[in-house]
């Protein structure tokens, strides 16, 4: 659907007044769920409050001289200057200012540092453009990965209202429970930061940071990564949901019985156009962010699939580049760890027959035979 | 800023380009570093405009991602290396030895190399574009490990930082050895105009800072390609620490900005209020403790990488503290307006905007101090507000105001004052609408480096972006005044303003001569 | 159009500056494509390092003739000893990059990695103590003793300091053959301790297993001496210049800041190389 130029004029201009379009004209924090977060705002508060007090007495001194002692209204200048007394109650004045700020300050953030005791403890780990997630006690264990579709970035269909804000697998916790994330990263520093919660931990790789929160209210927290983390940095949302008790024990539940039962099974020989479709999904999920729609990559960053020399050499070659990694670019993470036999099976095949044709395709069962070598 | 014309009578001179490639005089340095600027800033000014044109809406319009994030690179590193440093060096070499009564900068020949190193560096910076992959999308703080990942164009991303440092480096030398060194006979130290202190003070970080930036981009540069792991947990490194010693030059660096904008500030407030700065001395020492903070508050920027609470408490105390010898500053200005007896040219009309958006800079960056706020607020657009605000409402406004200020002297002719006027108050206007709103995405959480945001942020979003391009027309009318003034402005008086006590004014003819002071002067007494 | 003005030397337009620009342009351009392997970098690094030693030559020597025509009074004089004061201090903020990498390796990022969920969920199995390559790192290398090859550049470079200063005493005091001598000798420990240096890398490549990749380890031992080492090539190079201008004639002992400048340089790098002895090899 393509839209005309005047349509999109007209809907900017739209955008413009208020109330209209998708207007939401926040001015402050978004409003916290946490009781910490209410907290925070309040210390936010009342920063700005000493500001603008602060503000009236120093633009309300500029003002009054620019308004008073000009020379168009016919001021002479006085000459006094250097005045010892004076300058130490201006350097005074701001130390207990600044004093006064400190101890809130140093009390909240001694709070909100206190990760311990908590109920649920959750391993958050960034990559490359996804949040991998495990509920260390629980076992469970899921990738998270932006469910908008390209459509919708690309202005071909019209976009929704939890845009850039939507996951395939959101994280889901009680209500009440204090909930330990700890942060950290595949490839390149993230960041796990979501507002609603008034939470933000840099997930840096090779160390475990973390970051604690305890949620009042049900409902669905929507945040961003917050570090650049390349290309598809704008692209990684994290969503939280937040549950009753019991809905979150059955979710528990039906999350850990669907990690025990594959949707594929193991051992069947699926055919090539079964692979090849389910392959198409798992490339549009994972891989088109670099190789591209079609497999035409990007060169010289992004090799292309169409006609490359991997996918369309040696099957083994291929399957150990997706399965490991790439030795020479860590851009081309190891797959083996994120996808399932079924996946990389398919995806193999799609790239293989789907985009070139090359004939040739695994199952499952090889898969796996090749990750227990 | 175009160099006196008194020249033609020197015989063996070259003409033409190559006067400018190879003179040693601190006058013809001092204009090709402020066109310079100029041009880099109008390059940059155009990377930001591209930004804004993507972030008009939601969706991807005009740009991909990954070319997104170049443009981000390039604008922060362009703006702070290629803009901003590279003017107020240039007002360096045009006043500080007209200010103290001087010939020339102590070392003339380094000077001409200090300033002929930035071109091979920005051709570097601006080539990485077209190299294969593009230049670095790593944010101008270029944190590992995201820049392992890079291509060809980062390598050369760090070269040219090599090639800045060591101009930065050999032209804070010539600043510092001529303000020690080349004083005229009675201009003690504390009679030295407040600009000629700043830029004293800036070199000093200069000196101290840019070497640690190079030791930094140089161990990814072997992290690259040599193996090392200084920022790889593998081995033994930690990503952490790339941004440890990169704030321990950014900190500084940022400052290093704001010092020679406060000399300038600080020369135009006391001209145009007809009435001596308010404390001269504490004005010095507020500089020198704002200079000495500066090493002590890095990590500041890195309150959400999870540094033992300890290590926060501190970094939060210390960045508090820099508010106190600011406040000296702004107190100091306010209080020698107070009772003046003020005029508003455009030079003035500058310095008040730099004193209530600056101000109010300061004031955000307060608020960022204060750890749990700025957990909530880092890598979000709050920041990009405050350092916008401090940074251009700051340091380049105060650029402004230099230029209008100096201009008579340094031509020989005066600018439209209406027309600067009309420049002020576009750029003031449409700077707050630029950047006033991305306080309000910041609160609301918009992230920072995104070429693609949410819906609830697409209205402030779309004022910003107009604001912005509102902001750039206003720069290219500056241009307009200036080739004006330059190609048929009026001829300046002698002393075209009345307050003014420093010696480019009081001891030297308008335009200054070629050479400025050919035998110093007495200023015993 | 050179002028002395109020008595301060001003010089004539140069070319020097443009033609330096151009050669450190082609090196940063050069390297990169080099160590990118793009065919031909090497000469363009190659033609880059050329121009700058025609450079260095050309303006030293002009600056060389200038000072020996007499053109430069006591405030020139006191300018370059600012710079070359500064600039060292410069040199130590670049080093200090170096050691407080090498700092926050050993007491912080180290004992980060072995403990808390850093060290159970991701680093099991690994404890921290140094030297190491860190604990995902396969580097079985044997660390570089203090008391073989570093004590013997030790005490090199301590003895060349002490020449140094004999020969200065002698530039004082009118002695040439003195200064020769002892430059000679400052010069020739200089080298010694690079050619030791060299070994003592090779040493370590081959039979240590101590490379660049040894993780914390090696990349600090490497970058720190290698940066050093590399300074310690440059104050040679300088002294061998100022050696060959005593032989000249050039040097009074009333002014001869060419001399004294060569001198800070060199005990600069001596005390770098303690820093280096202490914390890099023997702690
Ligand atoms: C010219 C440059 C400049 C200047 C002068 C400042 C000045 C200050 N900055 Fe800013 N800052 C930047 C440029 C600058 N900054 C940049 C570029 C970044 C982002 C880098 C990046 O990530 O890309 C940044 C980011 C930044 C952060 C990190 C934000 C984040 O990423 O999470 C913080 C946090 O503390 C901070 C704090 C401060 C403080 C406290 C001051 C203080 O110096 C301000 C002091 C001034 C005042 C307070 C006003 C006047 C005082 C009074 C009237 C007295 C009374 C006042 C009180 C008692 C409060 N800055
Ligand atoms: C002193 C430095 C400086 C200056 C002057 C500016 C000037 C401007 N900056 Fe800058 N900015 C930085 C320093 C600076 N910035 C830094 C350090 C960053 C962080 C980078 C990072 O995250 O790594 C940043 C990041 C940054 C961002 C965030 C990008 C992101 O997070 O992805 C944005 C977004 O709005 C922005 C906007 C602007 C605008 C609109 C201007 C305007 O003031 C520019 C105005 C000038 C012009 C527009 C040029 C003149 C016009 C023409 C030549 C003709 C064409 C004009 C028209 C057709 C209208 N900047
Ligand atoms: C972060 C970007 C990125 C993503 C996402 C990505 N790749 Fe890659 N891929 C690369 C890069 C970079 C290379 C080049 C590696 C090299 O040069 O060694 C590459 C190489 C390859 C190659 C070899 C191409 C050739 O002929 O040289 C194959 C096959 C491949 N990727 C498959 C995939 C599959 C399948 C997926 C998704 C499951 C995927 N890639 C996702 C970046 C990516
Ligand atoms: Cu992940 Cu930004
Ligand atoms: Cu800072």
């Amino acid at each position: 659907m393509k839209v005309s130029f005047g349509v999109r004029v007209l809907s900017m201009l739209s955008a413009l007044t208020p109330g209209l379009a998708f207007a939401e004209w926040n001015l402050n924090f978004t409003p916290a769920s946490t009781l910490l977060g209410a907290e925070i705002q309040a210390v936010h508060d009342l920063v700005m409050w000493i500001i603008v007090v602060i503000s009236i007495v120093v633009f309300g001194a500029m003002f009054w001289s620019i308004l008073k002692h000009r020379k168009s209204v016919g001021h002479k200048a006085a000459n006094f200057h250097e005045n010892t007394t004076i300058e130490i109650i201006w350097t005074v004045i701001p130390i207990v200012i600044l004093v006064a700020m400190a101890f809130p300050a140093t009390r909240l953030l001694l709070a909100t540092r206190d990760s311990s005791a908590s109920d649920i403890t959750i391993k958050a780990t960034g990559y490359q453009w996804r949040w991998g997630y495990e509920y260390l006690d629980e076992g469970v264990k899921f990738y998270s990965t932006l469910a908008t579709p390209r459509s919708q970035i690309d202005g071909v269909t019209e976009k929704t209202s939890t845009y850039l804000l939507e996951v395939d697998n959101p994280v889901v916790v009680p209500v009440g429970k204090k909930i330990r994330i700890l942060t950290t990263a595949n490839d390149v520093i993230h960041s796990w930061a979501v507002p609603g919660l008034a939470v933000k931990q840099d997930a840096i790789p090779g160390f475990i940071r973390d970051i604690a929160f305890k949620a009042e209210t049900v409902g669905t927290y929507r945040g961003q990564c917050s570090e650049l983390c390349g290309k598809e940095h704008g692209f990684m949302p994290i969503v939280v949901e937040v549950v009753s008790e019991e809905d979150y024990q059955s979710w528990i539940q039906a999350k850990l019985t669907v990690a025990g039962a594959p949707s594929f099974d193991p051992n069947k020989s699926y055919s090539v156009t079964e692979l090849v479709a389910a392959g198409e999904q798992v490339y549009n999920a994972n891989c088109v962010a670099c190789h591209q729609a079609g497999g035409v990559g990007m060169p010289p960053t992004f090799p292309a699939i169409k006609g490359g020399k991997i996918a369309t050499g040696s099957i083994q070659g291929h399957l150990d580049i997706i399965l490991n990694g790439s030795a020479k670019n860590p851009m081309m993470a190891a797959w083996g760890p994120i996808l399932s036999d079924m996946d990389l099976a398919a995806v193999i095949a799609y790239q293989r027959n789907g985009i070139n044709s090359t004939g040739d395709f695994l199952q499952p069962a090889d898969i796996a035979a090749a990750r227990s070598e | 800023m175009e160099a006196a014309h008194d020249h033609n009578h020197d015989h063996h001179e070259p003409t033409g380009i190559m006067r400018y490639v190879t003179t040693t005089n601190h006058k013809d340095i001092g204009s090709m570093y402020l066109w310079f600027s100029f041009m880099m800033f109008l390059v940059g000014g155009v990377m930001a405009l591209v930004i804004r044109a993507e972030l008009f809406q939601p969706g991807l319009q005009v740009v991909e991602p990954e070319f997104f994030n170049q443009m981000t690179t390039l604008h922060g590193l362009i703006m702070v290396f290629g803009a901003i440093m590279p003017a107020f060096v240039g007002f360096a070499n045009w006043q500080i030895p007209m200010m103290i009564g001087a010939p020339d900068m102590a070392f003339p020949r380094m000077n001409n190399w200090s300033f002929w190193l930035l071109p091979p560096a920005g051709i570097l910076l601006m080539g990485s574009l077209l190299a294969p992959g593009g230049a670095g999308g790593v944010g101008w703080t270029m944190y590992a490990p995201l820049t392992i990942q890079q291509g060809m164009g980062m390598d050369m991303m760090i070269f040219a930082i090599h090639i800045l440092g060591m101009s930065s480096i050999m032209g804070s030398i010539n600043i510092i050895t001529t303000i020690l060194n080349m004083r005229a006979p009675g201009m003690t130290m504390m009679k030295m105009p407040l600009f000629v202190w700043t830029w004293l003070i800036t070199a000093y970080l200069l000196v101290a800072s840019m070497p640690v930036l190079a030791g930094a981009v140089t161990m990814t540069l072997t992290d690259r390609h040599f193996g090392t792991h200084f920022f790889n947990a593998a081995g033994g490194g930690d990503p952490v620490l790339y941004q440890h010693i990169f704030w321990f030059f950014g900190h500084p660096e940022v400052y290093i900005i704001a010092i020679p904008a406060f000399g300038v500030i600080s020369e135009v407030i006391p001209t145009f209020s007809r009435k001596p700065l308010f404390g001269y001395a504490s004005m010095v020492y507020a500089t020198g403790s704002i200079a000495i903070l500066s090493f002590l508050v890095w990590a500041h920027h890195m309150y959400t990488v999870g540094m033992p609470v300890e290590a926060q408490l501190y970094y939060m105390f210390a960045t508090m503290l820099i508010a106190i010898p600011t406040g000296v500053k702004v107190f100091n200005w306010v209080a020698t307006m107070w009772k003046g007896s003020m005029s508003f040219e455009t030079p003035m009309l500058f310095a008040q905007g730099f004193l209530f958006l600056f101000t109010i800079g300061g004031f955000t960056g307060i608020v960022l101090a204060v750890t749990p706020i700025d957990i909530q607020l880092h890598d979000t657009y709050y920041v990009v507000a405050h350092f916008h605000y401090v940074m251009v409402a700051g340091a380049l406004f105060a650029a402004f105001a230099g230029v209008y200020y100096w201009l008579p002297k340094w031509i020989g002719k005066m600018y439209d004052e209406r027309l600067g006027k009309i420049h002020f108050w576009l750029s003031l206007t449409f700077f707050n609408v630029t950047f006033f709103v991305q306080h309000f995405l910041g609160l609301a959480g918009m992230p920072r480096r995104i070429p693609d945001y949410a819906l609830q942020f697409a209205d402030w979003n779309m004022v910003s972006s107009i604001g912005a391009f509102g902001f750039g027309l206003s720069q290219v009318f500056f241009l307009y005044v200036l080739l004006k003034a330059i190609r048929s402005g009026e001829k300046a008086p002698e002393m075209p303003w009345e307050g003014a006590t420093t010696l480019e004014w009081t001891h030297l003819p308008t335009p200054a001569p070629y050479h400025s002071f050919e035998t110093p002067p007495d200023l015993r007494s | 159009m050179s002028s002395q003005s109020g008595g301060y030397y001003l010089p004539e337009p140069s070319h020097w500056p443009i033609i330096g620009s151009i050669g450190l342009f082609l090196m940063a351009f050069g390297a990169v494509l080099t160590i990118n392997t793009v065919s031909g970098g090497g000469y363009v690094l190659l033609a880059g390092a050329l121009v700058m030693v025609y450079m260095l030559f050309g303006w030293f020597g002009t600056v060389i003739r200038e000072s020996e025509s007499g053109k430069y009074n006591k405030q020139v004089d006191l300018s370059f000893r600012w710079s070359m004061g500064w600039f060292i201090f410069s040199e130590v903020m670049f080093f200090g990059a170096f050691f407080g990498a090498l700092f926050y390796m050993r007491v912080l990022s180290i004992p980060w990695l072995a403990e808390g969920d850093t060290g159970s969920l991701l680093w099991s199995g690994f404890s921290a103590a140094w030297p190491t390559a860190g604990p995902g790192v396969a580097s079985k290398f044997t660390p570089m003793g203090a008391w073989g090859l570093p004590a013997i550049n030790t005490a090199l470079l301590l003895t060349s300091g002490v020449t140094l200063t004999i020969a200065h005493w002698a530039l004082l005091k009118g002695q040439r053959t003195k200064l020769n001598v002892f430059m000679f000798l400052t010069i020739a420990l200089g080298v010694t301790f690079l050619a030791l240096q060299a070994e003592e890398y090779m040493h370590a490549y081959t039979e240590l297993d101590l490379t660049l990749e040894s993780g914390a380890y090696g990349a600090t031992f490497y970058m720190l001496t290698g940066f050093h080492g590399f300074h310690v090539t440059i104050g040679t190079i300088m002294l061998i210049v100022i050696w060959l201008r005593g032989i000249r004639g050039h040097f009074k002992p009333e002014t001869h800041f060419g001399f004294e400048g060569v001198a800070w340089y060199w005990h600069f790098v001596d005390v770098v190389w303690l820093g280096l002895f202490i914390l890099v090899y023997w702690l």
